[in-house]
């Protein structure tokens, strides 16, 4: 009686899976239909500016909403000069960090100090920001703007960087924080690449007589560059598509006249979150659009060159168990 | 021995060593800058957000509605709203993106559309959460005629997905075949051995990623803030906008009124009290699980 | 699976939740200009004491409250930047002014008391256009010969959104520098030649607040509310004035509302005329698709009228005439259900 049940049972399995399968397939279809939505929307969007300005678009200073002229390069240039000052913080810094943790540290250490890096990933990036304007700025005003401005005016290249109100906003500003945030996104991924270095290759150059850093310098780096250089992008993307941090400290200026990095500029993300509740229906939203759009393609470049390189890493390591 | 090698060479390696040496010392010091370096940030800034935080924070910031400027009040109705959306984008997010997880590691996991959505699932993950707040304002503010809270729900269910997505498949990849074989062997269906067998067999690392995803969302700003805009008043009502503590801040953040910003504060102590809280929980699942 | 059960329950809770929102008060939702932001949500929170009715209005800046009641998200917007009466035909909608508010210049410089410094249209200007740069500048000087002016960079902050606030203020420097007006303009956003951007009056205190030698311009209520230091500015008739609500009276008087709520009253003469005054809008559909929210914003409205004088008064706003309120609810005559009735019956 019970096998008979038991058959039951079996033979409503097919119809059951199949049913599953498809609920399951359907929900994988669906993060494609986002994404081609979400291109789509922007597109469609973003085609008033896109019909007007093409390419010319990104290389236009122009943003003057009153004579329906927009140009993005103000934003571009904001939001790659904020991550490449952060990349210039935080690369270093992370090296330093996955180094210690994976070299240096007494093991007890190691888990608790990594928990602790790894935290600064947890913060939400508005308390960055409000911590950024309220906190930090007038600290950088007064500790780093002001001294460095008094140094270095009248230096020819050097004094004109500097130049502008020492107000504790702008793009170097912008950059610090932006730093801090994606320190433990990289440090995390190095420090993972790190300790999947076999430990016979380190060993053997212990073995000879290397110091510590010698190791580092020329056992593991070049075993790992594909998934530091993956890591270094994947912060950049981060720094990229950043909004509340930046949008408190950038200072909401579309100019481009002085490269100062005491200079009040604007990013991508901050124009966005500053204009689109009032851009008109018009161009002006268009142009906003295209920007965002131009955002997406910017972040998808280089995820995707991050991903093949930590991939490359990835099939060195050896299959999953 | 020694008698080969002339007392230069001994004298040349030894220098040699002492400068290898030496420079491995000024490179362990500045990993160890670097160390500490990190820390102070870290430090500098917890310590602010709970000092100024619980400066701000007090019976009646947990418990009276936002107040207009210099005016006695609270977060109620921006808690509310937060915990209410938060909830919500979860219970919506969840589902699809365990299903589709699900297919990713046990249906076809190496066949086309496996691969293209993980890529996808990848670009998803990483896109700027105010982009997708634009997509969102298009097809669910803009045509609708009204900003809601609904829209706002929408916007962070799709920043859970691809989080949601990536953990669970990378969890349920980690059950050992074994256990499958051993249910398929004893005559179960396929979608019994996936959610009653492989599913609870991961489940700590898939309630991880959801955790993840939830502290993810309750500190996005730039995604509610064309969507569910906010409100000054207590409303359950989802066709309309809601208060958001990220939002919330955001406005009071940036005003001159002192008793704002001091509000502000104390909203940022809670969400990041609250992000700090779900993702120890989260550790504390996954190190129980291994 | 127990998570089934839980999930539904989940799921119930939330439908219940959508439910009991039926059974709620009114809410009607308005947004835009933020200089008239601090009396709207006092209002509102008045309001709803009194008839439990919640106006949720959000502060977006007058160009994001122009947009939202284009796209018809909001039940009314507000906007310190009249349009002109053509520009709401063609939209199908009304105007009409609440309250005259003032924008004042504020700074940020140690040593200067509120009220201390003397600035001309023109200096202003120059000040915003980039050409005067330092605190001791001889324009500044010549003005201010009694004031310790440092020697230090001025650091301009203005709007970096949309606003009506940026209206009245350039509307004023192009009566008042030509430079100004060629090269600029006025408008509720325009082509900034110096200054960091903040959003909303709000960002702009805030910035001025925290950065040394900085200048803004709020409306007159965010100076008070957060004791900024402000500027007296010369007017018209030569003199100089200090900014609060008899002075911005005395520019609206010279007004003339009778045919057209699109006035606009910067630079105004008088000797005791505010020169950037102006009044703050707020625009409704003349055809309503939603009738019953409608009635209910207008009913805040002449609530508004009604009872908030004081309320008004005590944040330094200038309430309307009554001779102009009637003129004002006789307007509404124009906002029509879909079937062509009046939605406003009084």
């Amino acid at each position: 009686m019970s096998k008979i049940n038991h058959l039951k049972t079996a033979r409503s399995g097919p119809l059951a899976d199949a049913l599953f399968g498809q609920l399951a397939r359907g929900c994988a279809i669906l993060t494609l239909v986002l994404l081609a939505s979400i291109l789509a929307s922007l597109t469609i969007s973003a085609w008033p500016a896109i019909s007007k300005y093409g390419f010319g678009f990104l290389t236009n200073t122009a943003w003057d909403p009153v004579q329906e002229e927009f140009g993005g390069l103000v934003m571009i240039y904001g939001t790659i000069a904020t991550s490449l000052i952060a990349l210039l913080i935080a690369v270093p810094v992370s090296f330093g960090i996955a180094i210690f943790l994976t070299e240096l540290s007494p093991a007890w250490l190691r888990r608790p100090l990594g928990t602790a890096i790894e935290l600064l990933a947890a913060i939400p990036s508005i308390v960055y920001g409000m911590w950024g304007l309220l906190i930090f700025g007038p600290v950088l005003a007064t500790y780093v703007q002001e001294p460095l401005q008094a140094l270095l005016t009248g230096v020819p290249v050097l004094g004109s960087l500097v130049s502008g109100p020492p107000v504790g906003i702008g793009i170097l500003s912008a950059g610090i924080i932006l730093a801090i945030m994606i320190i433990p996104f990289i440090s995390a991924v190095m420090r993972d690449v790190f300790e999947v270095t076999p430990p016979l290759l380190k060993e053997s150059a212990y073995g000879l007589g290397s110091t510590t850093w010698e190791v580092v310098s020329m056992v593991v780096l070049p075993y790992t560059k594909a998934g530091v250089v993956g890591g270094i992008m994947l912060g950049l993307g981060r720094a990229i598509g950043e909004t509340m941090a930046v949008t408190f400290v950038i200072g909401n200026f579309n100019q481009l006249d002085s490269l100062s990095l005491f200079q009040a500029a604007n990013s991508i993300t901050s124009a966005l979150a500053n204009e689109f509740a009032e851009a008109g229906q018009g161009l002006h939203q268009a142009a906003l659009m295209y920007l965002g759009l131009v955002l997406f393609f910017i972040t998808f470049v280089i995820l995707s060159l991050s991903k093949l390189l930590l991939a490359q890493l990835r099939k060195g390591e050896g299959s999953k168990t | 021995m020694n008698t080969l090698t002339s007392a230069a060479t001994t004298h040349k390696r030894a220098q040699k060593f002492a400068q290898r040496k030496f420079v491995n010392q000024i490179a362990n010091a500045l990993a160890l800058a670097a160390m500490a370096f990190g820390l102070f940030w870290l430090f500098w800034i917890l310590l602010q957000t709970l000092v100024l935080g619980i400066e701000g924070l007090s019976w009646g910031a947990l418990s009276q509605m936002t107040p207009g400027p210099n005016e006695e009040g609270g977060l109620l109705n921006a808690i509310y709203g937060s915990a209410l959306m938060v909830l919500l984008a979860t219970l919506i997010g969840t589902p699809i993106g365990v299903l589709a997880g699900i297919y990713l590691a046990e249906f076809h996991p190496t066949g086309w559309l496996a691969t293209v959505t993980r890529f996808v699932n990848d670009i998803l993950l990483s896109a700027p959460s105010i982009v997708i707040g634009l997509f969102v304002y298009s097809v669910a503010v803009n045509p609708f005629h009204t900003f809601s809270a609904f829209a706002g729900v929408l916007a962070l269910a799709l920043i859970v997905i691809p989080v949601v997505i990536r953990t669970t498949e990378n969890m349920l990849q980690l059950v050992p075949s074994g256990l499958r074989e051993a249910a398929y062997a004893l005559g179960a269906p396929k979608w019994k051995v996936i959610l009653s067998i492989t599913l609870k067999a991961a489940r700590a690392g898939v309630i991880t990623g959801i955790l993840l995803a939830v502290a993810r969302i309750a500190g996005e700003t730039a995604p509610l803030l064309f969507t569910a805009l906010s409100n000054q008043f207590w409303t359950s009502n989802l066709g309309q906008p809601m208060a958001s503590l990220p939002v919330t801040i955001f406005k009071f953040a940036m005003s001159p009124y002192e008793n704002w910003q001091k509000l502000a504060w104390a909203g940022v102590f809670l969400i990041t009290l609250a992000v700090l809280l779900l993702n120890i929980a989260a550790r504390v699942l996954t190190r129980n699980k291994s | 699976m127990k998570l089934f059960p839980r999930y539904t329950f989940a799921l119930t809770l939330i439908a219940g939740a959508f439910a009991s929102s039926a059974l709620q008060a009114q809410e009607i939702t308005g947004a835009g200009a933020s200089a008239p932001a601090p009396l709207y949500s006092k209002w509102a929170v008045d309001y709803n004491k009194s008839t439990g009715v919640k106006v949720n209005y959000q502060s977006i800046g007058s160009g994001g409250g122009i947009k939202q009641i284009d796209s018809k998200t909001v039940d009314f917007g507000a906007s310190d930047a009249p349009q002109t009466d053509d520009a709401l035909k063609a939209k199908g909608q009304i105007q009409f002014p609440t309250v005259i508010l003032g924008v004042v210049p504020i700074i940020n410089v140690k040593g200067i008391e509120p009220g201390q410094l003397k600035l001309s249209g023109q200096v202003l200007g120059d000040i915003y256009l980039g050409k005067i740069t330092r605190w001791n500048d001889p324009a500044i000087k010549a003005l201010n010969a009694s004031v310790n002016l440092p020697d230090a960079a001025i650091a301009p902050v203005r709007r970096a959104d949309g606003s009506g606030t940026t209206f009245l203020f350039t509307s004023y420097l192009s009566k008042v520098n030509a430079e100004w007006k060629a090269k600029v303009g006025e408008n509720s956003a325009v082509n900034w030649p110096v200054g960091a951007g903040g959003k909303g009056n709000e960002g702009v205190s805030a910035f001025v607040a925290r950065l040394p030698n900085s200048i803004g311009y709020v409306e007159y209520t965010y100076v008070k509310q957060n004791k900024l230091s402000y500027v007296m500015l010369q007017n018209a008739d030569g003199h100089f004035v200090a900014p609060d609500d008899t002075a911005f009276k005395a520019a609206a008087a010279g007004a003339d509302w009778s045919k057209s709520f699109n006035q606009i009253i910067t630079n105004m003469p008088g000797k005791d005329s505010w020169p950037i005054s102006g009044a703050t809008f707020i625009l409704m559909h003349a055809k309503q698709d939603n009738p019953a929210k409608g009635l209910e914003a207008l009913k805040f409205f002449h609530w508004a009228y009604q009872n908030g004088d004081k309320t008004a008064s005590d944040l330094e706003y200038v309430p309307m005439p009554k001779t102009v309120v009637a003129a004002i609810e006789k307007l509404w005559g124009e906002v029509k259900d879909g079937a062509g009735k009046p939605v406003w019956t009084k």
